[in-house]
């Protein structure tokens, strides 16, 4: 990992999180996150491969509840939320393609 | 001001009524908030109508609890029904959550009263709440510096005295770099001891919710209130809430308590005046004090940014235009998603979404997010090691103390290294509290951190009810 | 179907199965079909800020179940989070188990003898459900859709095969007996038509001892219909692609039933980046043995083993009695046959009558107890109710419930009793002395004259069987 981030790892990094940047923004964060990516290279130099990774601080296991139905929202207060709401549904414009 | 200890004895006794405290934040917030910035929302009709139903209860000889009648400020990023939460962003402009946060629920059955919601760095994400989308938080001690972050509206609510108490969230340091800041205690729990059900999440596994308060007590005793299993939140600690209160004036006689290296070092000269100071006083009360070294917390700044901004990355993708908050037009969905995102979000949180989306994508997993996660294991490790050898660990919290406007905002990694001696704890999952002990050169506080291992707060508020005692403050 | 030349199909299937919990994975609303719109959600399953998962423990148990019957070994496991935008998806984010699932390294014979391998049986989320305007209610050339939230959060266990099915007909048996096996854990109710059950297919094809061809991955078949079809559609047009010399292309393919054929939906990208890390919300699923134990000890037994059981009533059952049985098996309704075998009753009558008259009212099947039943098949046994009789009856009991021999008297069959019919036996002879004395002198044809004459009397509902028993015995 010794190659600082690229402006088109950048760019492609806003395509996957959903954001626009312009180009002067393109040049900005690829400077910060290559600073901030440098400084994480204390941390890539280490030798970790016998080291376990932690997820969690604290090791909880089997947190489960038990299966009861409990009141779910009302539909007028959910729907009130939406920008834009259709026959008791969530309206969104056209979707280009299937899901993933 | 009056304590939240006091207030709430007073409405107990009859000696005071909650309305009538109601009404003195109430006058203290629309003489401040104007300059100061720290309220995004004042419920003045719901403080009011809880205010009411407390004095009638008390007039009925009921038992209202722990906080009866203490107004109490929130941290924006907790949902309480029907008042407006924003995180700071537009993207959540307007948005009223249908439920409560399980400390909402928590507070007003203890019989506290929330005020309103307090500014914060967009989604938490900062250590000076210039990052909200709503103007800056100023300093009540000197405006003309930042109150500290993500928390600095609940900490500039309680340094203002408009509330003696109020609720922020710490998931680098954002309850004790602002507590440090303003010249308060704020304590970051033991990970799982506050349940984050309804606390808007930035970094899932780092979050904690605690306490900002003038007096060691009163932060012992609103914690009390908050702790305690959840069922609605999967990593709560199955135990009952503690007992702290009690043990707030246990001292540290026998204690060992380690004054970590690394957790000073490099801080501004003042600043460790103070942490050294803090060492003899608990020495004066009968601890023993060493220096140690912790190597291992120099690595935990790099882990930190790329471990939270990875959970946030995730986080924060539902905010999507689809079911709530803004929403920008365009023509398909992947458009209106990408539009209602980037006007929706700051500079910050987006950068922060980036490294996140970045450490965790293919190709680099493995070398940023993996690697970070090891990390976190040699932390844990490394103050497992110093816990073995004492009661609780010493440092500082902040390098430096409040600064101005501007000072940071243009170099993200200089903002960065401004939480490099809280973060080692969120990801250990410890405890650790701010103390106010001793002031700097410009008159401002400073604080000292106190850390401990898991589930160690009722030392932790021992140790800094000494330091509040031998600082002159009560 | 079989390949042009030395083709082979190489096919692994992916079946999601909805669980029948009451409440959905990670919230307490009401897992159910059918809803109006966006009833049964709440701050977990619609994503609202600040909301936490917890996990059910009956998704989890009937997990545990699709596991064990597989022969998968149950491990320690975790939930991740798949990360890709999408509107019905409410975090933007699916919480799936993915490195360390719940279930794996299991397998499924089949009736035919062969064995698939089970990679894996993990739990997930399901999405919430879109319907699309303009363009005929079809995504593609829909201007805008419509989201509804009931179905998201709902428990799925996604089971993945290993890449052993070689044939379309290979794959619908698996698709079959898994389906069996789903309901038979109580995990499923199994209804393709109504999407509790959908599979994936992915499909790629090779010449024997080549290493495996490039796949394709075929959506959301919905019936075993539609999967044998489409396997057999894909694996041709990859044979035509390759012979006529171009490369078959990595995609997920929709198969349309009306056309009879599949179409690109997706050509697999590097966008494909699902950035899968653990979900900080929830902590580790680690069933100990004593857990896993009470859930292996409260399995009912398996298809396989029920078929093998109800095979084994008969000495040599006929092609049609094999078909019978797969359905009875499939419809959970050998019960009746084997309380009829152990009434040592007539075990060809019972797997008929369930195979056909009680699989044909499935849906008030509960009116009808195993002990009416018995009676029921013992009345047609011994003649007291003729074939069209005992139908009647149980079609009445299959509608209403009741008692048979109540339901036989109010039908006006009750003079079809034993005795009753003895009497009206005995009184065609007194009222027919010239043809009983030939009958009985060895004229059998005269039997017919009689049947006829009871027949007559009954308004057709006597069984003949049963009145040449009666002439016989008198003879
Ligand atoms: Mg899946
Ligand atoms: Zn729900």
């Amino acid at each position: 990992m010794s190659e600082a981030i690229t402006r088109e790892e950048v760019a492609k990094v806003a395509r996957l999180a959903r954001l626009r940047l312009s180009g002067d923004e393109l040049d900005m964060f690829t400077e910060q996150l290559g600073q901030i990516l440098e400084h994480a290279r204390d941390m890539n130099a280490l030798d970790l491969a016998d080291v376990a990774p932690t997820a969690h601080p604290f090791g909880l296991t089997n947190v489960v509840r038990e299966d009861v139905v409990e009141e779910s929202l009302d539909r007028d207060t959910v729907l009130a939320m939406a920008p834009d709401a259709r026959d008791q549904r969530f309206a969104v414009p056209r979707i280009q393609g299937e899901a993933p | 001001m009056k304590s939240a200890v006091d207030i709430a004895a007073d409405v107990r006794s009859g000696a005071s009524s909650a309305r009538e405290e109601l009404e003195r934040t109430l006058g203290v917030i629309e003489a401040r908030n104007a300059e100061l910035n720290v309220f995004l929302h004042v419920d003045v009709d719901g403080a009011r109508r809880a205010a009411q139903a407390i004095d009638e209860r008390v007039a009925r000889g009921e038992d209202v609890g722990a906080l009866a009648g203490v107004p109490i400020a929130i941290k924006d990023n907790m949902c309480q029904v029907g008042i407006p939460t924003t995180c700071s962003s537009k993207i959540l402009k307007g948005w009223r959550p249908p439920y409560d946060a399980t400390v909402i629920t928590k507070i007003v059955a203890a019989g506290a009263v929330p005020v309103g919601k307090t500014n914060l760095d967009e989604f938490a994400m900062g250590s000076s709440t210039e990052n909200s989308a709503f103007g800056p938080t100023r300093n009540p001690l000197d405006p003309t510096r930042v109150p500290g972050g993500s928390s600095g509206g609940s900490a500039a609510a309680v340094a203002a005295e408009m509330t003696a108490i109020s609720l922020g969230s710490d998931t680098g340091g954002s309850i004790r770099q602002p507590a440090a800041l303003c010249g308060l205690v704020g304590v970051k729990p033991t990970y799982g001891l506050v349940s984050r059900y309804g606390l808007v999440a930035f970094a899932s596994s780092l979050d904690q919710i605690g306490p900002f308060s003038k007096t060691v007590k009163d932060s012992a005793v609103l914690l009390e209130v908050i702790a305690g299993h959840d069922p609605r939140d999967s990593t709560s600690l199955p135990e009952p809430s503690p007992s702290l209160v009690a043990h707030v004036n246990d001292g540290v006689a026998g204690k060992r308590i380690g004054l970590v290296r690394e957790l000073f070092e490099g801080a501004d000269e003042n600043v460790v005046t103070c942490v050294r100071a803090a060492a003899d006083a608990l020495r004066d009360a009968g601890a023993d004090v060493v220096e140690l070294s912790i190597p291992e917390l120099a690595l935990t700044l790099s882990a930190y940014y790329l471990i939270a901004p990875a959970e946030a990355s995730s986080n924060l993708a539902r905010f999507d235009g689809v079911r709530y908050g803004l929403r920008v037009k365009a023509d398909d969905v992947t458009s209106m998603m990408e539009a209602t995102r980037t006007a929706g979000f700051g500079a910050e949180v987006k950068r922060r979404i980036m490294l996140g989306t970045y450490a965790l994508s293919a190709g680099y997993y493995d070398a940023y997010y993996g690697q970070a996660l090891k990390v976190r294991t040699l932390t844990i490790e490394a103050f497992a090691r110093a816990y073995a050898q004492v009661d609780l660990l010493l440092g500082a919290t902040t390098p430096s103390v409040a600064f101005k406007f501007g000072d940071k905002t243009d170099d993200p990694m200089a903002m960065y290294l401004n939480d490099v001696f809280t973060i080692p704890t969120n990801l250990a999952g410890d405890p650790a509290l701010s103390v106010p002990f001793g002031t700097a050169d410009e008159g401002l506080p400073v604080g000292v951190q106190l850390l401990g291992p898991g589930r160690s707060e009722a030392q932790l508020f021992a140790a800094a009810r000494v330091l509040e005692i031998a600082d002159g403050r009560s | 179907m079989t390949l042009p030349g030395e083709w082979e199909m190489v096919v692994g299937l992916e079946v999601h199965t909805e669980l029948l919990t009451k409440s959905k994975l990670f919230c307490g609303c009401e897992n159910h079909f059918g809803s109006e719109p966006n009833t049964n959600v709440c701050p977990v399953c619609l994503g609202l800020p600040g909301s936490l998962p917890v996990l059910n423990r009956e998704a989890v148990e009937f997990a545990m179940r699709i596991g064990l019957a597989l022969h998968c070994r149950i491990a320690p496991s975790t939930f991740h989070r798949k990360n890709y935008f999408y509107p019905d998806q409410s975090k933007d984010y699916q919480i799936s188990q993915y490195d360390l699932p719940i279930n794996s390294s299991g397998y499924l014979d089949l009736p035919d003898g062969t064995t698939v391998t089970i990679e894996r049986a993990h739990m997930e989320e399901d999405t919430g459900k879109s319907t699309h305007l303009g363009g005929s209610g079809r995504l593609a050339g829909a201007e805008s859709s419509l989201v509804d939230y009931n179905r998201c959060g709902v428990p799925l266990v996604e089971i993945v095969s290993g890449p052993d099915i070689r044939s379309s007909a290979q794959a619908r048996a698996y698709a079959a007996e898994l389906r069996g096996i789903l309901i038979a854990t109580g995990a499923s109710d199994g209804r393709l038509e109504e999407g509790s059950m959908r599979f994936d297919a992915n499909v790629s094809v090779r010449r024997p001892g080549e290493p495996l061809g490039t796949r394709c991955e075929i959506k959301n078949l919905n019936s075993l219909r539609s999967l044998q079809r489409a396997i057999d559609y894909e694996a041709l047009r990859q044979i035509q692609l390759i012979e006529n010399g171009a490369v078959v292309r990595q995609e997920t393919r929709h198969w349309d039933e009306n056309l009879a054929e599949t179409s690109t939906l997706r050509v697999k990208e590097d966008a494909d980046d699902y950035r899968y890390f653990r979900d900080p919300d929830l902590v580790d699923l680690a069933p100990d043995q004593t857990w896993q134990d009470r859930v292996r000890a409260a399995l009912p037994p398996m298809p396989a083993e029920r078929r093998a059981a109800v095979l084994a009533l008969f000495a040599a059952p006929s092609s049609a009695q094999r078909d019978a049985v797969e359905v009875v098996i499939d419809l959970g309704l050998d019960p009746y046959v084997h309380a009829v075998a152990s009434a040592s009753g007539d075990t060809t009558l019972a797997l008929s009558r369930a195979a056909n008259e009680v699989a044909a009212n499935l849906k008030s099947v509960a009116n009808l107890t195993v002990d009416a039943f018995v009676t029921i098949v013992a009345m047609e046994q011994r003649g007291e109710l003729s074939a069209t009789q005992a139908k009647t009856v149980l079609g009445a009991i299959l509608v209403d419930g009741g008692d048979p021999h109540e339901i036989a008297t109010a039908l006006g069959f009750e003079q079809l009793s034993a005795d009753s019919l003895g009497a009206t036996v005995a009184s065609l002879i007194e009222d027919h002395p010239d043809e009983w004395l030939r009958y009985r002198d060895g004229d059998d044809k005269l039997a017919q004259f009689f049947i006829g004459q009871v027949m007559k009397l009954t308004r057709g509902q006597a069984n003949g069987k049963a009145v040449i028993g009666e002439l016989q015995a008198r003879r």
